[in-house]
C-alpha cells in the first residue's frame, strides 16, 4: 500500500518550497494530495501522513519522515496546541480538503448553506444573517444584514454582488487563504448574497499581487458555474493600487476608471457598481455566510464578545515565533494572541510593539495586552482591529521610523481625490523627517523679511514640531474622504503617544512607568 | 496596431473592460504604448486622456518599456519587522534586474518575501535574495 502524503499548495507553502518537497515524496513512491493549508505557517512546508504532521520540511528530510525517524514530527495535527483551541467556522476545511475538488467540498458540508437559503427564501435568509450579528470583516464592522436589507429593498433592474478581495494590508492573508484553500465556500457565500438581495451578477475583485488566488478562483468559478446559476460570477484583477480596497474606489476600478474614492452618500448599496444597487462585502464576510445559513444565525451569534459576534480569523505575522492563521471567537486578549498563541517574537527578543489592523492600525505597547479582541475595545483604546492582522515588532524597532513609513505609505498610495490625504501625507513625511533629524524648521528667506512682520523669525522648537504633527493628524483624521487618509494618523499618533522617546522627547515622569 | 485591435475585440461587450484590456496589453508588450492608448480609446469611446489617466493611476501599468526582469520585494510592515530593510540596503548594486518595492504579498508570517514571474519566495536572507536576483539576470 502506498503512503498518502498531504501537502498544501497554498502560495505561502509554495514560497517555502512545498512543490519541491511534494516532488520528493512522489519520487519516493508516495501518493501526494495537494490540500489547503492548516495555517501553521512556521511549520510550512508541512506534510501530513495519517493525521500526523511533519514540518518544516526540505527535500532532504523526506527519507527520515518515511522511515519514521524524523525529528520534525509534531504529532497529530488536530491536537496541536495551535490548532486545538481554535473555533474554526470559516476555516473548518483548512488543511483537510483539496481546494478545487467539488467532491471534497460537497462531502464536507458544501452547498448546504445555499440549499438552506433556497428552502427558506430570500427574506428569511437575510433574517438569518441579521440574527447572526455578522459584521463586515474588511475593517469597518458594518452589520452585513443591514447592508443586504438596503440592497434587497432597492428597486432596480440590475443588482450586483461584489466581493472585495483586494487584501492589501500588511499582516493580512486570511482572504488569500480562503480563496486558495476553500474557493467554493466564498462562491457559495456570494451566491447566497445574490439570491437574498436579488442580484444576478457578481464580481470578485482580487489584487494582482495574488496570482495564485486569481488562478484558483477562476478555476473554481468555472467548475461550479452550473451550481450557482442563474447567478453569474466573474473574477477581476486589480492593478496594484492599495486604495482599491476601499469599496467606492474598488467600484470605480471595476468600472474601468481610476481607482479614486467616491464621496458617500450615495451609498454603494443604493448606487454602487455602474450606479446600480450593490452589495460590497469582504471575502471573510461572504465566506462566513454559508456556515451561518447551514447552522443558523443564533448558533453563530452564540460565539463572540459584546457586539462582536462570531469568530474572527486572526492573522499572526511579522516578528512572531508561531505565525499563521488563528480563528477564534472575539474576546481573546491581545496578550494571549501574541505571547501564548504566537509564542512571542521569532527573534527571541522582547516585544516592543504590535500593530493591529494593518498599515492603518495603531501600534500597541505590551501595556495594552489586556485588551480583548473586539471592535469596541480597540476603538476605545485609540486603535482598530481592521482585518485582524497583527504585526509583531521586537525591541529593535524604531517607532518614529514606523510613523514615517505610515505617512510615506499613505503618500505612495493616496488616490489624490482629497487634499488632507494627498498633501497631508507628504507634509507628514517631511515633518517626521525633521523631528527624527532633530532639525526643526527655521524661518525661510521670505519669513525673515522685515515686511512679513507677522511671520515668526526664529526656528520652531521640537515640541512645536510635534504639536504640528498632532494637528496634521487631526486634519487628516477628520478631513479625509476615506480610511486611507483618515486612519493613517492611527499608527502615527499611537507611536508618538507610546514611544515619545523615539521622537526625541524627554520621557515625562508619569509616562515613564 | 492590429494586435491592439485583437486584444480589444477579445473583451468586446464586457462591463468595465478597460482594466482587463490594459492587463492584456501590459502582459503582451511589457508596457502600454501610446498607440495602444489611442486604439483602446477609440474602441471604448473614451478620450485618450481618460485611458492615459487610468494607465498612470495604477502601479501595474507602465507607459515606458523596460525589458529587464522584475523582482518584487515586499517592504511592508510585516516584512520590515522581519528585517527586509537591512536586506534591501545590503543588496549589491546592479542594473540587470529591476528590483521593485511591493506592499504586501500576503505571506506576512514568513517574510522577507519576494515575487518574480508569478513565483513567490519566502524566508529570504541576504544570500538568498542576492542569489535570486542573480538567477533572474
Amino acid at each position: 500500500m502506498t503512503v498518502t502524503v498531504r501537502i498544501s499548495d497554498d502560495a505561502l507553502a509554495l514560497a517555502c518550497g512545498a512543490d519541491e518537497v511534494a516532488a520528493a515524496f512522489e519520487k519516493a513512491g508516495c501518493t501526494v494530495e495537494r490540500v489547503s493549508s492548516w495555517g501553521m505557517h512556521w511549520l510550512e512546508p508541512l506534510a501530513e501522513i495519517d493525521g500526523v504532521g511533519y514540518g518544516p520540511l526540505t527535500t532532504d528530510d523526506v527519507p527520515a519522515v518515511l522511515a519514521g525517524t524524523s525529528p520534525l514530527g509534531i504529532g497529530p495535527i488536530a491536537d496541536h496546541p495551535f490548532i486545538a483551541p481554535q473555533q474554526r467556522f470559516t476555516f473548518a476545511r483548512a488543511g483537510k480538503t483539496r481546494p478545487l475538488d467539488l467532491g471534497d467540498y460537497a462531502t464536507s458540508g458544501g452547498w448546504a448553506g445555499l440549499r438552506k437559503a433556497h428552502d427558506i427564501g430570500a427574506e428569511a435568509t437575510i433574517a438569518e444573517v441579521t440574527a447572526s450579528g455578522l459584521r463586515g470583516r474588511g475593517g469597518a464592522g458594518f452589520p452585513a444584514g443591514i447592508k443586504w436589507t438596503t440592497v434587497a429593498k432597492a428597486k432596480a433592474a440590475q443588482k450586483y454582488v461584489v466581493c472585495n478581495a483586494d487584501e492589501g494590508d500588511s499582516a493580512t492573508f486570511a482572504d488569500r487563504m480562503v480563496m486558495e484553500g476553500d474557493p467554493f465556500m466564498l462562491i457559495e457565500g456570494m451566491a447566497i448574497a445574490a439570491y437574498a438581495v436579488g442580484a444576478t451578477r457578481g464580481y470578485v475583485y482580487i489584487r494582482s499581487e495574488y496570482p495564485h488566488a486569481i488562478a484558483k478562483m477562476e478555476a473554481a468559478v468555472r467548475a461550479c458555474a452550473h451550481i450557482i446559476a442563474p447567478f453569474v460570477l466573474e473574477v477581476r484583477t486589480g492593478a496594484g493600487a492599495y486604495v482599491c480596497g476601499e469599496e467606492t474606489s474598488l467600484l470605480n476600478s471595476l468600472e474601468g476608471k481610476r481607482g479614486e474614492v467616491r464621496a458617500k452618500p450615495p451609498l454603494p448599496a443604493l448606487e454602487g457598481l455602474f450606479g446600480k444597487p450593490t452589495v460590497v462585502n469582504n471575502v471573510l464576510t461572504l465566506a462566513a455566510v454559508p456556515w451561518i445559513l447551514a447552522h443558523g444565525g443564533t448558533a453563530y451569534a452564540a460565539v463572540g464578545f459584546g457586539r462582536s459576534k462570531g469568530t474572527m480569523p486572526i492573522q499572526l505575522a511579522g516578528n512572531v515565533k508561531h505565525g499563521g492563521l488563528f480563528e477564534v471567537g472575539f474576546g481573546i486578549t491581545l496578550g494571549e494572541l501574541v505571547n501564548d498563541i504566537g509564542g512571542g517574537t521569532a527573534s527571541g527578543r522582547p516585544v516592543r510593539a504590535v500593530q493591529v489592523g494593518g498599515p492603518l492600525g495603531a501600534y500597541h505597547p505590551p501595556s495594552d495586552f489586556h485588551l480583548p479582541f473586539d471592535y469596541e475595545s480597540f476603538a476605545a483604546a485609540d486603535g482598530l482591529i481592521g482585518h485582524a492582522g497583527l504585526t509583531v515588532f521586537d525591541d529593535t524597532a524604531d517607532m518614529s521610523a514606523q510613523a514615517r513609513f505610515a505617512m510615506a505609505f499613505c503618500a505612495a498610495e493616496s488616490c489624490g481625490k482629497c487634499t488632507p490625504c494627498r498633501i497631508g501625507s507628504t507634509r507628514g513625511v517631511e515633518l517626521i523627517d525633521r523631528i527624527r533629524a532633530r532639525a526643526p524648521r527655521a524661518a525661510d528667506a521670505v519669513e525673515r523679511l522685515p515686511q512679513t512682520h507677522n511671520a515668526r523669525k526664529g526656528a520652531r522648537t521640537l515640541a512645536e514640531e510635534i504639536t504640528l504633527l498632532e494637528d496634521l493628524c487631526e486634519t487628516m483624521k477628520f478631513g479625509s474622504l476615506c480610511a486611507l487618509g483618515g486612519f493613517t494618523p492611527y499608527p502615527v499618533l499611537s507611536a508618538l503617544k507610546h514611544w515619545p522617546e523615539d521622537f526625541g522627547a524627554a520621557v515625562p515622569a508619569e509616562a515613564a512607568e | 496596431m492590429e494586435r491592439f485591435a485583437d486584444i480589444v475585440a477579445a473583451h468586446a461587450g464586457r462591463e468595465g473592460a478597460l482594466l482587463p484590456i490594459l492587463h492584456d496589453v501590459q502582459a503582451a508588450f511589457g508596457h502600454v504604448p501610446e498607440e495602444a492608448e489611442r486604439a483602446i480609446a477609440a474602441a471604448l469611446n473614451l478620450s485618450r486622456a481618460e485611458v492615459h489617466g487610468v494607465v498612470s493611476f495604477y502601479h501595474d501599468f507602465h507607459a515606458e518599456a523596460d525589458a529587464r526582469p522584475v523582482l518584487k520585494l515586499c517592504r511592508a510592515e510585516a516584512c520590515q519587522a522581519r528585517g527586509v530593510e537591512a536586506l534591501a540596503a545590503a543588496l549589491p548594486e546592479q542594473n540587470r534586474v529591476k528590483v521593485e518595492t511591493v506592499y504586501c504579498l500576503g505571506l506576512c508570517s514568513v517574510g522577507p518575501n519576494a515575487m518574480a514571474g508569478g513565483k513567490v519566495h519566502a524566508r529570504l536572507d541576504g544570500a538568498k535574495l542576492a542569489a535570486l536576483v542573480e538567477s533572474l539576470a
